[in-house]
Formats: C-alpha cells, structure tokens, sequence
C-alpha cells in the first residue's frame, strides 16, 4: 500500500485526504490489481464478508427481542417467533446465516488447499484465517447455546465438559466456565456476552486478513506469482466487483432457498423442547458444520487424547504452510497432490458422515480408519510429496496460457521478450 | 557484550515492573474470579430427599446443584453382581463396599464422566447405565466397564437423615 502514490482531484478531497488518506485507501482498494484467471473459487472471500455482516445486522436485531435468562429464554425465541413483526424471518436468517456462513468458509478453505493459498508469502494471511475459523466455530457454539432448548443445555455440557479432560486443573476449569457446578444461569449469561462480542473480533481480524492479502496480492488458479499491475492483472473495480457480485447472487439463491422453504433441516428438532437438566437427548449431535471434529472426538477411546486429537486435527492447518514443501503452489501442476487432495475431501465428507451416526460398530471403524488418515495426509503424504513429486512445467506468466501458449519454455521466454 | 554496571536507574527499572506486575494481576483477578460461582450458587449446597416410596429395582432422579443425582435401591441380584466383581476387570478399581455403605442403596452422580450427558437406567451390557451420547456402559455398581468415560460415577457426600430421608451434600 505505502507504494501508493494517489491525488484527489478535488481541492477539498486533496485538503480531506493530506489530513486522513482514506481516499488513498479507497483508490487503492478499486485499482488494486488483481490476477485476470481468477475462477469463480475466488468470490467466496466477498461472499464470506457478506456472510459475517448478515449475522451482524440480524444479530443485533434478535438481541433487541432476546432475552438471556434461563427462565425466559426458550420463550423469547419463541415470542420473537410468533409475535415479533417478522421475527421468523430474521430469526430464521441468523440460524440459516450460521450454516451458509461455514459452507462458504469451508469452500474458502478447501480452495486454498487446492490452489497452495497458504504457501509463501501467504502465511500470515492463511494463520489469521485459521484463528477466524476457530472463532467462528465458537460464536457458532455459544449462539447455538442462548434458545436454551435441549440440544442448546446438552450441547453446551458435552463441549465444555471437554475441559474437563485436563489432569489436574480441568474439573476448576469446567466450574469457572459454568459459574456453578453444571451449566445454568450464568452460563447462558457469559455465552451471550462472547456470542455478541466475537463477531466484532472476527470482524477486526478480516480487516487484518484482507490487509496481508493486499501486500502479495492474491494467488490465482495457475499459482505463480504475477507482476501487478501488467498484462496478468486487472484492476479489482469494475471486474472482480462484478464478478463478485453474480457470484454473491448465486449464494443468496441458495441461501434463500434454505430461510424460505427448509428453515429447520439443518437444525435439531430436538432444540425446540425446552432444556432440561434431568434428561439428555438420545442422539446428541452437533450442527453439521462441527461434525467432522466430533467424528474425530468419539473415534478416540481415551478422554484426554480424544480432546487432543480433535484440537490437533484444526491446529495442525496453522502449521500446513510449512508441512507443504511442495514448492509448486497450484495442484493443477502436481498430478500427485490432486489425487490426494481430493482423497482428503472425501476423507473429511467420511468423518462428517459417521460423526452424525451413533458410534458402534462398522461406524465407529470407519471414524478411526478416517482419523487416522486426516493426520497421515498432514503429517506424512504432505510432506513426503513435497519432496517426491514429479510436477509439471508451469507457465511462465498467466497471459502464456491463456494466448495458447506453449509448454516449450524457449518458445515462451522469446514470447515474453517480445512482448517487452 | 560489555560488562555493565548496575545502577540507580535499573534498580527503579525493576521496582517499577514488580510493582507494576503486582498491580495487574491484582486487577485481573477479580475480573476471573467473577467467573467462578457465586454465593447464590453455593448457598445451595444440601438436598433432602424422601426414599419412602422406592421399592427394590426402582431408581428417582432428584436435582442437587443443578446436577441429576440417581437414588437406586437395588435388589439382591444386582448387589450379588456388584460385589463379585473382580478389581482388576475394572478401569477405575473401587470396590462396591466403599460406594454403597449400605448396600441397598446407590446414591451417585447421574453425570457420565466423559462428557457430562445423564446416562439411561437399566440400559448397556452391564445391566446399570448406559449413557446415550459416547456409548460408555457402567454397571449395577455405577462403575465404568465399557467406553470412553476416565472413571466411575461420582458418589457425593450424602447420609441417611433417619429411615426414609437422605441428606445430599
């Protein structure tokens, strides 16, 4: 950004922006150059902004009806249901807003996996990601916690029993997080405090996350790094904004989809009963989004290593750029890593599948066949390919691909030099 | 590195980060003990409850501290089976003499160990509690046989006040 030479044309703007250049800033944020071949796994950046400000805004507007209380609770989603003036439907978009919010984040992910996102000198941006994941996932929980139903009651026990498992200092931990010896009013209370305040954190941290992106600048479906601006880039108004925006339109139709005709198929029937410390559901099951995680919790026979096991399997992601030693970033030039990159999806679609069934028998098997090998892609197939793999030439710059190029890289260098 | 003299200065230096660090954490530790629970919570530290109307086989479920505590008389198939255990079959060895004085009666948490969930009466492969969530299996004692759970269900502080009233907590 500092390289950033940028006037006003108007004299006020020229007097607003030598006092605070957020003109500067504008100016930069619409010619910023962005790669040309960027598909259209690249619009989910905008689409997740778009995701954060919906439960934002209708966050606020539940909590202007809600009320975080044990005893009245259950009820005030209930009244901002039936009597609020279309509380059904904000309502109904915050819930919906959750699981579109982590669909995307999921597509996000997976899109940086495949293209080598995270790679150098991406670090810092995909860390940052991760830690908004991880904050996503406990705004999600905390918020699944204040209808006070009883996968909400139950849902809260089980996770923050999780802490429990810590020798020594654990059952301390479990009491201090609850306020009282199982989860009750003060529970709820502090679980709403964090809920309202994590999406402000989030949002802080996307401010950071786009502001690393803009110093490298974004990666593209090729992987190689571009020279901006030049003939690879275009600026990220009007192109990227439009095709941000059909993109959006798209999700929206989804989205809408969900809040309009199927508003509680991804939730728990089970949540519209009211909590009750006596008994617990059947089949607890988390929101879909966590189920992958669970499926790793359960698939482990022993109570601390299960909890490890499940922190490690999202921690070990923060550490991905450097078990990657692959210098190649895109898998369209390594045969190899395509071929496992899609084993790992459907690895972890396995683990989403069995965490939501009960966990006996062929099921249970099937969860730790699937843990195992989540940690032997990261740990091992990761690095080992690095090494091993044969990769394919990669083009010398997105323009050569694209004008037909050559794989002959003579050809492609003379190209090049006459293009000069 | 050139050897460096103390003097006045780093002397003021580490006063001031001591006294500093003492300042902190005395400001910090009131906002985390707010966490923990407070005296309403704690006022409610004993239940009593009326056994009367319990035959043998028959298990209530009352509420103390918020948490489900089971209340079971056994039969005498049920404690037989519980005391022929042998200890070295268990995971968390405690014998049944130690959870039940008296061995009609099994007073316990009703919260599996694992993860918290209320395990289900009469239920799993050892004919005691079954919990529903991660499929820990406890038997007619309240010990863990089966599963993820570390130990067995917890026995609280309780007494029998007189013949048909028993005093949790």
């Amino acid at each position: 950004m500092s390289d950033h030479e940028y006037t006003p044309t108007s004299k006020a703007g020229k007097w607003f922006n030598d006092r605070l250049p957020l003109l500067t800033l504008a100016n930069h944020l619409t010619d910023y150059p962005t790669p040309k071949n960027l598909n259209y796994w690249w619009t989910f950046g905008g689409i997740l902004t778009f995701c954060l400000i919906t439960q934002i805004v209708t966050g606020l507007t539940l909590a202007m009806h809600y009320i975080a209380h044990a005893d009245m609770a259950f009820e005030s989603v209930e009244h901002i249901m039936r009597d609020v003036n279309y509380g059904w439907l904000i309502r109904y978009i915050h819930a919906n807003g959750a699981s579109m919010f982590f669909l995307a984040v999921y597509i996000h992910i997976f899109r940086s996996l495949f293209y080598g996102s995270y790679k150098a000198p991406r670090e810092i941006i995909w860390i940052i990601g991760i830690i908004i994941y991880l904050l996503m996932m406990a705004a999600a929980f905390m918020g699944y916690v204040l209808p006070w139903g009883q996968m909400s009651f139950w849902g809260a026990t089980v996770i923050t029993n999780l802490f429990s498992a810590i020798p020594l200092v654990g059952e301390g931990i479990v009491t201090w997080l609850w306020g009282g010896y199982s989860v009750d009013n003060p529970t709820l209370t502090r679980f709403f405090t964090l809920h309202y305040l994590i999406p402000f954190l989030i949002l802080g941290l996307v401010v950071l996350h786009i502001w690393a992106l803009h110093v490298p600048g974004n990666n593209n479906p090729v992987g190689i790094d571009v020279k901006k601006p030049s003939k690879d880039t275009v600026p990220f108004h009007p192109y990227i904004v439009i095709k941000d925006t059909f993109a959006l339109l798209m999700f929206m139709i989804v989205f809408a989809f969900f809040v309009f005709y199927t508003p509680n198929i991804l939730g728990h029937a089970d949540n519209y009963i009211e909590a009750d410390p006596l008994v617990t559901p059947a089949h607890i099951v988390p929101e879909w989004y966590l189920l992958p995680f669970y499926a790793i919790l359960r698939s482990v026979p022993d109570k601390l290593l299960g909890v490890i096991a499940m922190l490690s399997a999202i921690l070990i992601l923060a550490a991905l750029p450097w078990l990657d030693t692959s210098k190649i970033r895109s898998a369209v030039f390594r045969p190899l890593y395509k071929q496992f990159y899609w084993i790992l999806v459907a690895d972890v679609l396995i683990l989403g599948y069995v965490g939501a069934m009960p966990a006996e028998g062929l099921y249970l098997l099937v969860a730790r066949v699937a843990t195992a090998y989540y940690f032997l892609h990261f740990l091992v197939i990761l690095p080992v390919l690095g090494l091993k793999e044969k990769t394919l030439p990669i083009p010398l710059s997105i323009t050569e691909p694209i004008l037909g190029g050559t794989a002959n890289l003579a050809t492609a260098k003379n190209k090049e030099s006459s293009i000069k | 590195m050139s050897e460096k003299k103390t003097n006045r200065r780093d002397f003021l230096f580490t006063a001031t980060y001591a006294v500093g660090a003492v300042g902190v954490g005395a400001t910090v530790w009131p906002m985390i003990d707010q966490m923990n629970p407070d005296a309403s919570v704690k006022a409610l530290a004993s239940t009593e409850v009326d056994v009367s109307s319990l035959t043998p086989g028959k298990t209530i479920t009352v509420l103390w501290r918020g948490k489900p505590v089971f209340i079971r008389r056994r039969t005498e198939d049920e404690i037989a089976d519980a005391r022929s255990v042998k200890l070295d079959d268990l995971k968390d060895p405690e014998k049944d003499e130690d959870r039940a004085k008296n061995p009609e009666w099994l007073v316990m948490l009703g919260v599996c160990t694992h993860l918290g969930c209320v395990p289900l009466n009469d239920k799993g492969d050892y004919n005691g509690w079954f919990c529903p969530c991660h499929g820990s299996h406890y038997d007619t004692s309240g010990r863990i046989r089966k599963g993820p759970a570390p130990t067995n269900m917890e026995v609280p502080k309780y007494e029998f006040v007189n013949a048909n009233t028993i005093k949790i907590g």
